[in-house]
């Protein structure tokens, strides 16, 4: 594929993109590509550069240095084309209270140029993907949390964008009202919306995440889909090796091995810091089994993102 | 037709100002404003129309001259009563929009910087339009006993109609340049404050020191100063009285200059006050609607 075919692909193509407010650097240089129809989900603790890298896509901000484009349009060199393809829900956001439900949708999506048969054809259809038919003449005001966040990803799509700018969409939600976001964002991701979202709420996100950016202290530390990324970050795996009998005798036969980063005994099991590969694995189970140790089960602990924010987070996997 | 109409509509009432006005006219704190401007408007009228005809004449016969004189208080009392609602009216649409966090929201639509600035200038003083309009009948005392033409009448809401325009430019643009509104409002207070005690204050200090030079022993008595003159030109008050009298400042200028005819022969004050407020609420606008998101050059603001 050519070089040119690959760009026609990107949603966002984000280069050597810097933050900074007075001395404090908000973004350092980071680099960035999310083809078209991916869900990438942005994942880093509080501080990290996610609101700050969104607001810049969402032509809120100007970069220091380097550049953001959507679609191929630079955000700083084209902001109005630029926002006729986003969809942005930012972290925090307030509604207007004297307006009713279909008035606040009405008027952002005559803000978008959609005439009134236009919008009186889309707003029904708006308030059922969110859920919000029946709350069609209430007063937004009268709305619950969860309710207005589902509005105000509504009012997001409004203008039917390319791209989904979602920062904390399901924060601050009750578990129900986070099932209710997360089903309506699936339901997105089927209708082919490349959707850039940031959550805390990890396991939620890797359910329907294709990729993940992990970013802290405003660098781009790891981009990838998760396995790649567990490969990457996660160079020790954890193997639980379950036996009959004979757990001590285990520890002393495997303190020999170059792999073997640490272990302890936990009742009839024996947990294994193992650094190798597949294959490398494999040969260290068929060694156990000839040495005639009894082996009940062997498998390796599943990491998910929460474990690979935290060995991010907390200075990668040396910790393990 | 109705194609015709609803186009027409599209052009003048954008989706900005459609809203302005529903979340305006809306809230009770509008109706409340209005009431309690038409009680202090109807007071102020009801005092001066007593105390004015007391003094004039005790028999309660009230001749032209008392009707111009409770004319021209109430356009007084209006004039401050504008310049005290404008600010509050209008310091806090764009700050306000940033604390409730709806500013973003809306930064993000199709609609431009300048459509938001206007349509949130143009609500606003929608409004205030209303409110004043509303003390016509108030007014309508004043031509029960003659003295004031309908054209005059006319000429002093035109005026009233331009301060709140210029009071509310400077109320956009200092809601767009802090982001809180409490500062925005107090900084517009203390322009409009500028505006009326300011510049009588400056003009009172060039005023006294060119007496002072005049009159202590200088043989080289300035031959032109008709120029201080000009610093009232920035006051509305006084913008205000050369609509009623403009034969004042004709003869303070025919004093001070050495030419036949004075400056304000040519040209009324009133008018010299629109052109230089004209240009300094083109300026306003200009920078609120180049501030409003942010730019290349102003890239360190952040949000």
């Amino acid at each position: 594929m050519s070089i040119e075919q690959e760009q026609e692909q990107l949603m966002i193509e984000i280069k050597g993109l810097s933050k900074s407010f007075g001395n404090f650097q908000a973004l350092k240089g980071i680099d960035l590509s999310i083809k078209k129809g991916t869900v990438f989900g942005f994942v880093g603790p509080n501080g990290a550069g996610k609101s700050t890298t969104m607001s810049i896509l969402a032509t809120l901000m100007i970069p220091t240095s380097g550049y953001a484009k959507v679609d191929g349009l630079d955000v700083t060199e084209h902001p109005h084309l630029v926002r006729k393809k986003i969809g942005y829900m930012p972290d925090f956001f307030g509604v207007y209270d004297q307006l009713k439900t279909d008035e606040y949708l009405h008027f952002y999506g005559a803000s978008y140029g959609l005439t009134k048969p236009e919008r009186d054809a889309l707003i029904p259809q708006l308030l059922e993907l969110v859920n919000l038919s029946d709350k069609r003449e209430a007063y937004v005001d009268s709305l619950s949390r969860g309710m207005k966040q589902r509005l105000c990803l509504a009012r997001s799509l409004v203008h039917d964008p390319e791209l989904l700018i979602l920062d904390e969409p399901a924060s601050g939600l009750d578990p129900r009202a986070r099932i209710e976001m997360r089903e309506i964002l699936k339901e997105l991701k089927s209708m082919g919306k490349t959707i850039i979202i940031s959550s805390h709420i990890l396991p939620e996100l890797a359910e329907m995440v294709d990729e993940i950016g992990v970013i802290e202290h405003g660098e781009m530390i790891a981009v990838g889909n998760i396995s790649n990324i567990q490969q990457q970050l996660m160079a020790k795996r954890l193997i639980t090796i379950k036996l009959a009998n004979g757990q001590d005798q285990l520890k002393v036969f495997l303190g020999d091995h170059s792999l073997v980063q640490g272990m302890f005994v936990d009742g009839a099991s024996v947990q294994v810091q193992f650094s190798g590969n597949d294959e490398e694995q494999a040969n260290l189970l068929r060694s156990i089994i000839e040495a005639g140790y009894p082996v009940v089960s062997f498998h390796e602990a599943q990491t998910d993102l929460e474990d690979i924010f935290l060995a991010i987070t907390r200075g990668g996997a040396s910790e393990q | 037709m109705s194609n015709i109409l609803a186009n027409m509509k599209q052009l003048f009432i954008n989706p900005v100002l459609d809203k302005e006005y529903r979340l305006r006219m809306r809230s009770a704190k509008s109706m409340w404003t209005l009431l309690s401007y038409l009680l202090a408007i109807g007071l102020f009228a009801t005092a001066t129309f007593f105390i004015v005809g007391i003094e004039s004449n005790g028999a309660g016969i009230y001749t032209n001259d008392f009707n111009e004189i409770l004319f021209i208080v109430m356009s007084f009392a209006q004039l401050g009563l504008i310049a005290f609602m404008a600010p509050g009216l209008t310091a806090g649409v764009i700050s306000g929009e940033r604390e409730k966090q709806t500013l973003n929201l809306l930064l993000t639509t199709q609609q431009s910087s300048s459509s938001i600035i206007i349509s949130k200038l143009v609500s606003s003083l929608s409004f205030m339009f209303l409110i004043v309009f509303s003390t016509l009948p108030i007014y309508g005392i004043v031509f029960l006993y003659g003295g004031v033409s309908p054209s005059q009448l006319l000429a002093v809401f035109g005026f009233f109609l331009f301060n709140m325009l210029i009071f509310g430019g400077f109320g956009i643009l200092f809601s767009t340049l802090f982001k809180r509104t409490m500062l925005a409002v107090i900084v517009t207070y203390g322009i409009v404050l500028f505006m009326f005690a300011g510049t009588g204050v400056i003009f009172l200090i060039c005023f006294t020191a060119i007496q002072e030079y005049i009159y202590n022993g200088s043989n080289n008595t300035p031959a032109y100063v008709e120029w201080i003159i000009h610093i009232l030109a920035f006051n509305p008050a006084c913008a205000l009285l050369s609509i009623f009298e403009p034969e004042i400042f004709k003869e303070i200028v025919n004093r001070t200059t050495t030419t036949q005819k004075g400056f304000y022969d040519y040209i009324p004050m009133w008018l010299e006050y629109m052109l230089i407020y004209t240009v300094i609420l083109v300026i306003c606008l200009w920078q609120a609607i180049r501030k409003l998101r942010p730019t290349r050059g102003s890239s360190k603001r952040g949000l």
